[in-house]
């Protein structure tokens, strides 16, 4: 293999994934290769995406965020706490108009991500236990709101983004697809997206260029946050309720997005690009095994094999990639 | 082992026309080189000249390469380093290979420890083995001790003694004094003297031409990719290395090498930092001194003594527990380093591992310190690449490629790029740790030109060094640290390499 295929294996390997994986489920499944699951697919990434955005960063930073799905479900359940709930909803809410709910909400998702900021760049806890922390804590904030009930009714503008339509195209694609680009945009033509890849790719050395490494990671752990607190409020809206425990599964499917997708584990390599490629991957794969008629229990399993086959993929090519960038050398 | 097979002064190792290259770009051409039986022999050239790359070969680690390899009359062709250690060919990297964490023994016997019935790992036998093989080898170590907890020189030593008990007969060194205070080179050398007249055969690639003077039996220089000579060392000296190494007359070559340098240190200059009393328990304490601008203040002493430590502090990277810094008169508190860049100090630091970033392009390198003064919000690539531009013509960087990957660059590039750097808007003070450590004398020289024009602009240089060439070579004055403190300093006066020493 040529250098240069070597160092792009990273981002050659997800899209050879998908093709396969649509070329596959195409000839297993008239159902699958239609345009409505094409719609269908793409509203099932929505959430996952706009998560995946805020991870990306993170990522990008060699550190990890756990607490993504969970900071989602409580924003989610903050922005009903503050709305107005029909009489059969039992749950002490306090109704306050839209906007100033919406920005409570964001406002929390901000809280809870300068708290994990603050546990990581002056206490100094690793980013794993962290978020690990910060999960739990969402999850007992979500607890707490909605005591066990399901709450439905959420602000006017939350309901329109997470589940109404501009003409044929639903609003929760555009805002994921703004929030992507937005991403890509801060993290390729920004000096601050210079400085989560170089801080990435060798903290020591952005360190000693006297870049502010704990301010780019803080910034990059709030903003996860924040991108979480999104995709919660429209996964509540999308979903149509609020309740604890709703986002459970997105914390697998944003880590896998962002990872399949080959942005690097270990910082500084992969961007939006890539994070796009891995939703599609795991979109494709959660939708294409629900046409084709296999043991749904069995579909767990395929799903995990798939993903370690990704993960497998990933550290081969930074293994490639540092290779292409350090043999080429005739010291 | 077989070493005994072969006779002393006999060929154990020939390459014949070995070729090889980079993508296209010819790194070794046509190298005949023969390594005897129970011989040093001292491997010189600049950077880029082949030396490393034909050890790669004969170490197993580059295996597409044209010509011929025979190890004692049998041709070899290894397919990966395992092979070539199987066939008894061990290499010692600059950057060691040891476990921090695990003891001596644990480290000599890595790999193939002894185990009991139970095949458990048998420490007692471990701790008894390793102890002979370390003593035989006048290694004087304790092998129950955590080998972190040792000095660089012992740590080194271990690391032989295990490439050689692993069955090695040709033992490759690579710059294996650049960290060394001279006692410690002294040890070495007396145990590289005991393994040659054992019989195995050992290649010593150095920068430190006194060094691989005093140490080879036979020195071979390479240049451009090329075996230039081989001679027998009673036959030949240092100039005529140099004429061969860099194959030109070099005017400014003769200040960096001769022992007496006179100071010419400027006590009118004005001050730019002042410091009192900085103190970090255990590594350094109670450190005041003045740097001044348009003026090389040179910091020597031996690995730990505080020097290395004494700049990080200064660029606000260690935290200090007492003390002031004043920048033009006016106290600053760093933080963190970016507020040391603020304040205006730079700081390369003594491994370029943590000063670059090696998957990307020279020209993100260059910028990266300076992104706040160039752009506010969006990056402009193309104004940074003008910068990389003119810093590589400027520093003769090569490839003069900006967007190549900076990986892909030799280490003397790569040490030219940490400096530009901080070219682009000067800072006030610039600190600089180690800035030549395992440079040829070609790279060197281009440094110390860097480092005058800086000068000359009135910027304060501050080099930490624990190699007494490479302060002599930039100073104007020197300080001298010991133990944490400065014990001496030297300003307008003559200084050697001898005086130096003798004061650290």
């Amino acid at each position: 293999m040529n250098s240069w295929l070597r160092s792009q294996l990273r981002n050659i390997a997800p899209f050879a994934t998908l093709a396969v994986l649509v070329v596959l489920f195409s000839i297993l499944a008239p159902s699958f290769r239609t345009m409505d699951n094409l719609g269908n697919i793409l509203q099932q990434i929505s959430v996952t995406g706009i998560m995946a955005v805020g991870l990306t960063f993170v990522i990008l930073c060699a550190e990890i965020d756990l607490s993504v799905a969970a900071v989602a479900n409580a924003t989610g359940i903050v922005v009903a706490y503050f709305t107005m709930q029909d009489a059969s909803v039992n749950i002490a809410n306090i109704p306050l108009p839209g906007g100033i709910a919406i920005a409570l909400a964001l406002a929390a998702s901000l809280a809870l991500g300068l708290v994990t900021a603050f546990g990581m760049n002056v206490i100094g806890i690793p980013s794993f236990i962290m978020t690990l922390a910060m999960l739990q804590i969402g999850a007992g904030v979500s607890a707490m709101l909605v005591r066990g009930q399901i709450a439905y009714n959420v602000p006017s503008l939350v309901a329109t983004l997470g589940s109404g339509s501009l003409g044929p195209v639903p609003w929760i694609i555009i805002v994921a697809a703004v929030i992507l680009l937005a991403g890509h945009i801060v993290l390729t033509y920004t000096r601050f997206g210079r400085y989560i890849y170089m801080t990435g790719g060798n903290r020591e050395a952005a360190e000693y260029s006297g870049v502010n490494t704990k301010m780019i990671i803080a910034a990059v752990m709030v903003i996860s946050a924040v991108c979480s607190g999104i995709a919660g409020m429209l996964g509540v809206a999308h979903f149509g309720s609020a309740q604890q425990d709703e986002f459970d599964n997105y914390l697998l499917d944003s880590i896998s997005a962002v990872v399949v997708g080959g942005t690097s584990l270990f910082g500084g390599q992969g961007g939006i690009g890539n994070t796009i490629v891995g939703l599609f991957v795991l979109g494709v794969l959660n939708n294409g095994l629900d046409h084709v008629r296999i043991d749904s229990f069995l579909k767990i399993l395929i799903r995990g094999l798939i993903l370690l086959l990704a993960l497998i993929v990933n550290v081969y090519a930074q293994r490639m990639r540092t290779k292409a960038a350090t043999t080429a050398t005739g010291a | 082992m077989t070493n005994r097979v072969v006779a002393n002064g006999m060929p154990l190792l020939e390459l014949r026309g070995i070729s090889k290259s980079f993508g296209g770009v010819a790194a070794l051409t046509d190298v005949d080189f023969t390594l005897r039986a129970g011989e040093i022999h001292g491997l010189v050239g600049e950077n880029g000249a082949g030396k490393s790359t034909t050890m790669k070969i004969i170490a197993g680690v580059h295996s597409e390469y044209q010509g011929t390899m025979e190890i004692a009359g049998e041709r070899m062709h290894f397919r990966s380093a395992r092979d070539a250690k199987a066939a008894g060919i061990g290499m010692v990297h600059q950057e060691l290979s040891i476990v921090r964490d695990l003891s001596v023994a644990e480290n000599v016997l890595l790999g193939m420890q002894p185990v009991n019935r139970l095949g458990l790992i048998d420490y007692p036998a471990m701790v008894r083995i390793a102890g002979e093989q370390l003593k035989r080898l006048g290694i004087d170590v304790d092998p129950r001790q955590p080998i972190g907890m040792l000095p660089l020189g012992m740590q080194q030593l271990v690391e032989i003694a295990r490439v050689l008990f692993s069955g090695a007969r040709i033992i490759i060194l690579d710059e294996p004094t650049s960290a060394l205070s001279p006692p410690e080179v002294e040890t070495l050398f007396a145990i590289l003297r005991r393994v040659r007249d054992e019989g195995h055969s050992l290649v010593f690639i150095s920068h430190f031409l006194d060094d691989i003077l005093r140490v080879s039996d036979t020195v071979t220089i390479f240049r451009n990719g090329r075996r230039i000579e081989t001679a027998p060392v009673p036959d030949i000296d240092k100039g005529w290395i140099i004429e061969r190494m860099i194959g030109k007359g070099h005017e400014e070559l003769e200040e960096s090498y001769t022992g007496e340098i006179h100071l010419d240190s400027k006590p009118d200059a004005p001050v730019v930092m002042t410091t009192e009393g900085l103190t970090v328990a255990g590594v350094f304490e109670d450190v005041s001194l003045q740097v001044r601008g348009g003026e090389v203040l040179g910091i020597y002493g031996f690995m730990g003594s505080g020097q290395l430590e004494l700049a990080r502090a200064l660029f606000g990277k260690l935290q200090l527990e007492q003390g002031t810094i004043r920048l033009d008169g006016q106290p600053v508190r760093l933080r963190n380093t970016a507020a040391a860049r603020l304040a205006g100090l730079a700081f390369v630091p003594e491994s370029r591992r943590s000063m670059l970033f090696h998957m990307e392009p020279v020209f993100k390198n260059v910028t990266i310190a300076i992104l706040d003064r160039i752009s506010r919000l969006w990056v402009k690539p193309s104004a940074e690449r003008a910068i990389a531009n003119q810093h590589v013509k400027s520093l003769q960087i090569r490839p003069p490629l900006v967007d190549r990957p900076l990986g892909t660059l030799s280490g003397g590039n790569q040490q030219k790029v940490a400096l530009a750097k901080w070219l682009t808007y000067f800072p006030k003070v610039l600190l600089l740790s180690e800035p030549t450590r395992g440079m040829d004398v070609g790279a060197k020289d281009d440094v110390l030109k860097i480092v005058r024009s800086l000068r000359e602009r009135g910027i304060g240089v501050v080099v930490v060094s624990t190699e007494p060439e490479t302060v002599l070579s930039m100073a104007d004055r020197i300080l001298v640290m010991k133990r944490g403190r400065i014990t001496k300093e030297f300003a307008s006066e003559v200084v050697s390499k001898d005086r130096l020493l003798a004061a650290a």
